[in-house]
Parts: structure tokens; C-alpha cells; sequence
């Protein structure tokens, strides 16, 4: 940097390899964005076969999103699907990660059990509801080893009751993230001061005493940061409801979520309405991210 | 459970390790069970099915392939569709995404203190949120049942682009560089030939991230493909779950199923070190 105008003959290549990306993120999600957000004050809709609109309407279809009900009902079972997911999701991953990091324990075969948690985040979401549909299917094989296991005389119908259908959802999700979550809180674990472990070991301290003391309070930052990803995440939620039930959201729209609200409008070409849901959802999204942007921020000037 | 050790202060690490190992196997468990019927299934006959289950395999399953190759599902062209949008995905997305990122860590111009903030904030906002718009402009660009909206997105990947950022945080010296250009080496031949081998660890690691996230994607490849010939594997699924699937032979269906979830695993299984390591690599500051 001795020499400036080299410094400015050089930087000019920073803007140049930019391009591809600013190009490519203008077209294909910029203006995206900029479309969702003009048609939201649009109605822009088939009635039958004919097309009304589209025509300006200002906020109209915020009125109807909010007025019809279904998006209260459908922000509900998102959230209800997100927490039976996180709740149980969130205590594995710290006692497994706990235990992977716990250097006392020593446990064999990591490698292996990280591995294998690790697995079925990368299983296609829409394959892995497929299968559970057939394992969980009336006469599929749960239901036949659990038959002849002695447990049940006759089959139970899963996707004909909220709770078991809801369960499997949250129960795929779990199974599906847990593992990232035990990973990404294991590196945590890791990172912190082992001295001070050591120093809780003097003073006689209980592992379960050093978990909550100590590991726990440390840990408060990454905690945050998988919480409010999971929510986002959460409130995504398409692909396992939307195979499993069809698209239907059955038992009674009990599994219908958001995004699967938003994927029948984009399906009945309800763009208005579509576009209203899409703006709430990127509002709400843009305020997570922003708070999931402050912890990691503060955490960098930390260490 | 935390409270039993509290009181058996005594037999301490040995209940505690005993403890482990339980938990962990019936975790194990859950995580492979699925999979393994998956497994037996597709060998198994409709007929065989129907009599209930059986922990052994048998031995339907190049009879399930070929009658589901030969049946109605355009199977095999689905298979072709994802691996070419998931492969040309990767390979765009790991190369642009190193590009972006050498230009905000080798260089310094008046936009980057904007630019880099600007990334690290879209970068948690879903393709979801945004479908309707993206919709409307692939058919307004008369892209429909093209792979091009599928592809050429993923150059612009803010994830991606993180990972490389910290990645040559830690391993790309910018006296390196430096040192090129007194060679007399160009920018972009510096970046290709000397950036890019340096950074093949991150490469490979988010290489497999982008075609993997690429093969599972439903939402947005359902919108776009409409032409049951340029369908996807994830399509043709929801299409066999959304028909009267119990007029479906038992055997094919859990062969496609199959057929979609192993190859990832395969690979998995192959890379699992990397990826295991990528994952915590690229989080503990993300």
C-alpha cells in the first residue's frame, strides 16, 4: 500500500471479482424482493377462470390475511411444530455435546457418533417424509413390528390424529437438526478456558454443578444464535408437512404451515395474497436475521 | 438424569460414561432404524411386504429397479436432472462464492465497508419469502422448465461466501499474493491458479454442502419445473406421494425413495471426516 495509485490499479480487481455475485444477487433476489413486495398492494387472483386484476388495492390484502383467521391458525401450528421440535432437539444437543467435549469422559468412538447424528441432516427432507409415510402408513412396517412386537392388536392410524401427526413432524426435524445443533454447540464447548473447568474440579465442584455454572452462562451467544436460526428455520417448515400430509395440512389444517399456506396461493396463482404473506414472513425473518447479526457481531469483537 | 449424579456422587465418571454409551446407542438407533427398513424394503417383493416385516433382506431388488425404471414415473430422468442442476449448482456456487470472497479480503475499496455488512445481514433471508417474485420473473424471462433459475442463483450465496471469507481469514497469507504480483502474475490468474488450489479444503467441504442442499431442494424447483421430462427426484416423490400410492407396487416405491437418500449417503459416509469438521469450522463465529 506504499504506493497508491498501484494500491487503486490493484482495487479496481475488488470490485470486478464483486461482479458475478451483485449481478446474479440483483437479478435473482433483489428484484425478486422488489416484485413480492409490489404485488402485495396488488389483487391479483383467478375467480374461475377469469383473471381479475391486477389493480391496486393499498393494503387490502393485509386486511384480508389478518381478518380471515387461517393465518393466526397457520402461524400457531408453525410455531407449536417448531417448539415440539426445538424443545427436545435443544436438551439432546447439550447433554450430547456436553459429553463429546467433556475431556474426564473420554468417550470412544466419536468420530463414529458424530457421524452418524450428523446423517440424516443431509437426507432429502421430502424423501425422508416419504419414507416415514410409508413406515407409519396403516399397514406399513412400524405398525406391523409393533403388531407383532404384542404392543398393539391393531394398527394405529398416525396421520389420522393431530398429535401423532404432529409428532412425527417434529419428530423428523429433530431428527433431522439435532445433530448440526450438537455440533455447532460441541465447538462452543470446546472454546471454552478448560482452566476453568480444572479450577471446578478443585473446588469440588459436581459435573451437573459445572453444566449449569459454567458451561451454560459461557455458552449464552451461541445459544441465542442456534435459537433464533432455528426459528428461522422453523418458520420454513414446508417440505416434511407438505409431503406427509399431502399438502393438506390434515388431520383438520392442524399441520398447515405458513410456507404451505404461501405455496397453495403461489399454486392458485393468488399473487396478492401470496404477496402480503411473503412481505409479513420477510419481515419477520429480516428482524431475526438483524438479531442473530448483533449476538454474532458482539461475539467477534469478544474473541 | 442430571439429579441421579448428583446423588451417586461416588461412582461418578463410570455411571457417567455408562450413561453415555446408553443415551448414545438408542440415539444411534433412531438416527439408522429408519433407513435400514429402507433398506430391506427395497429387496423386498409387494407380496413379501404385504405378509408384514421381516428384519432380513431379500431378494426383489434389481426387480423393484427395473419395474420402477420401466414404470410411469420418468424416474431415471429425474435422477439425471438433479444431478446435473445439483452438480453445475455446486461447482457455479463454490467458484463465484470464492471469487466474492477474495475481493473482500485481498482488496480494499470504498464500497466494501458497505458490501460486506450488506452480505452478512441477506444472508439469513430464506429463497421463500421471495418465491412469488422469483416466479414471476422466471416467467417473465420465459425461463419455465429451465435449469437456468435453478443453477444460476447459487453463484450469489452468502453462506458459501462466509465460510470462504473465514476460511482464508485463517489460510490465505495476503503476502502470498503480494508475492505473485512482483512474479508479474494478472489478478485473475492469481486467483485461479494459486487462490483456488490453496483454498481446496473449503472447497471441497462447501462443494458438498451446495450440490447436497441442491439434490434435497423441493420448493423452489416445484415451482419452476412443470415438464414431468425436467422434473426432479424431490418433485417426482411429492407427485408419488400426491397419487393413489396404494395401487403402487410397495417394492418400487420404497426403491425410489431409496434411490434418492443413499447416494448422499454414500458420499457422506465417504467424506463424513470433512464434513463433520466443516460444520463446526464454519459456525463458531457464524
Amino acid at each position: 500500500m506504499k504506493n497508491n495509485a498501484k494500491a487503486v490499479r490493484y482495487n479496481k480487481w475488488g470490485y470486478i471479482f464483486l461482479l458475478p455475485f451483485l449481478l446474479v444477487y440483483v437479478v435473482f433476489q433483489f428484484v425478486p424482493t422488489v416484485t413480492t413486495i409490489y404485488n402485495s398492494f396488488y389483487e391479483n387472483y383467478l375467480d374461475g377462470l377469469t383473471q381479475v386484476g391486477p389493480n391496486f388495492v393499498g393494503l387490502e390484502n393485509y386486511k384480508s390475511l389478518f381478518s380471515s383467521g387461517d393465518i393466526w391458525t397457520f402461524t400457531k401450528n408453525t410455531m407449536v411444530l417448531w417448539i415440539m421440535c426445538f424443545v427436545p432437539q435443544i436438551i439432546l444437543s447439550l447433554v450430547l455435546g456436553a459429553w463429546f467435549s467433556d475431556v474426564r469422559l473420554k468417550l470412544k468412538g466419536q468420530r463414529f457418533f458424530k457421524t452418524v447424528i450428523y446423517l440424516p441432516n443431509l437426507i432429502m427432507a421430502s424423501a425422508f417424509s416419504m419414507l416415514f409415510f410409508t413406515l407409519f402408513s396403516d399397514g406399513g412396517p412400524v405398525n406391523s413390528i409393533l403388531m407383532q412386537l404384542g404392543f398393539i392388536s391393531e394398527p394405529y392410524r398416525f396421520l389420522t390424529y393431530t398429535g401423532s401427526t404432529r409428532g412425527l413432524i417434529a419428530f423428523m426435524n429433530c431428527l433431522m437438526w439435532f445433530g448440526n445443533t450438537t455440533i455447532l454447540l460441541m465447538a462452543g464447548m470446546m472454546g471454552i478456558d478448560t482452566s476453568l473447568f480444572e479450577a471446578a474440579e478443585v473446588d469440588g465442584a459436581t459435573s451437573t454443578q459445572v453444566f449449569f455454572r459454567i458451561t451454560l452462562p459461557l455458552l449464552r451467544p451461541i445459544l441465542v444464535y442456534v435459537m433464533i436460526t432455528s426459528l428461522i428455520g422453523g418458520l420454513q417448515l414446508f417440505d416434511v408437512p407438505q409431503i406427509l400430509t399431502n399438502g393438506t395440512g390434515d388431520p383438520m389444517r392442524t399441520t398447515m404451515t405458513l410456507i404451505m399456506y404461501l405455496n397453495k396461493h403461489l399454486y392458485s396463482k393468488n399473487y396478492g395474497m401470496a404477496g402480503a404473506l411473503s412481505v409479513l414472513l420477510l419481515i419477520i425473518t429480516a428482524i431475526l436475521s438483524l438479531i442473530v447479526f448483533k449476538v454474532t457481531g458482539n461475539d467477534k469483537r469478544k474473541g | 438424569m442430571e439429579k441421579k449424579q448428583e446423588t451417586n456422587k461416588g461412582l461418578g465418571i463410570h455411571a457417567r460414561r455408562a450413561l453415555a454409551y446408553v443415551v448414545l446407542c438408542i440415539v444411534t438407533f433412531f438416527c439408522l432404524f429408519w433407513f435400514y427398513v429402507l433398506f430391506i424394503n427395497a429387496t423386498r417383493s409387494n407380496g413379501e411386504m404385504q405378509a408384514g416385516f421381516s428384519a432380513l433382506p431379500s431378494t426383489h431388488l434389481i426387480e423393484n429397479w427395473t419395474n420402477l425404471v420401466h414404470g410411469s414415473q420418468p424416474i431415471f430422468n429425474g435422477l439425471i436432472n438433479s444431478f446435473v442442476v445439483a452438480a453445475l449448482s455446486a461447482t457455479l456456487c463454490v467458484y463465484f462464492s470464492t471469487m466474492t470472497a477474495y475481493a473482500i479480503h485481498a482488496y480494499d475499496f470504498k464500497l466494501k465497508r458497505f458490501i460486506y455488512p450488506f452480505i452478512l445481514m441477506i444472508m439469513m433471508i430464506p429463497t421463500q419469502v421471495t418465491a412469488l417474485g422469483f416466479v414471476k420473473l422466471v416467467s417473465g424471462l420465459g425461463l419455465e422448465d429451465s435449469f437456468i433459475p435453478l443453477i444460476v442463483p447459487s453463484i450469489a450465496a452468502p453462506v458459501t461466501f462466509f465460510y470462504m471469507k473465514q476460511y482464508m481469514e485463517s489460510s490465505l497469507p495476503l503476502s502470498l499474493i503480494e508475492a505473485a504480483r512482483i512474479d508479474g502474475s494478472g489478478e485473475f490468474r492469481t486467483f485461479n491458479s494459486i487462490v483456488l488450489p490453496l483454498m481446496k479444503p473449503a472447497i471441497a467441504v462447501q462443494a458438498i454442502f451446495t450440490f447436497v442442499s441442491s439434490w434435497n431442494n423441493y420448493f423452489i424447483p416445484a415451482l419452476v419445473l412443470h415438464d414431468d421430462k425436467k422434473k426432479t427426484l424431490p418433485i417426482l416423490i411429492a407427485q408419488l406421494r400426491a397419487a393413489d400410492w396404494l395401487k403402487f407396487d410397495m417394492g418400487q416405491v420404497y426403491v425410489m425413495i431409496a434411490f434418492s437418500i443413499f447416494p448422499v449417503i454414500v458420499v457422506y459416509l465417504i467424506l463424513s471426516k470433512h464434513i463433520v469438521q466443516g460444520v463446526a469450522l464454519g459456525s463458531v463465529k457464524g
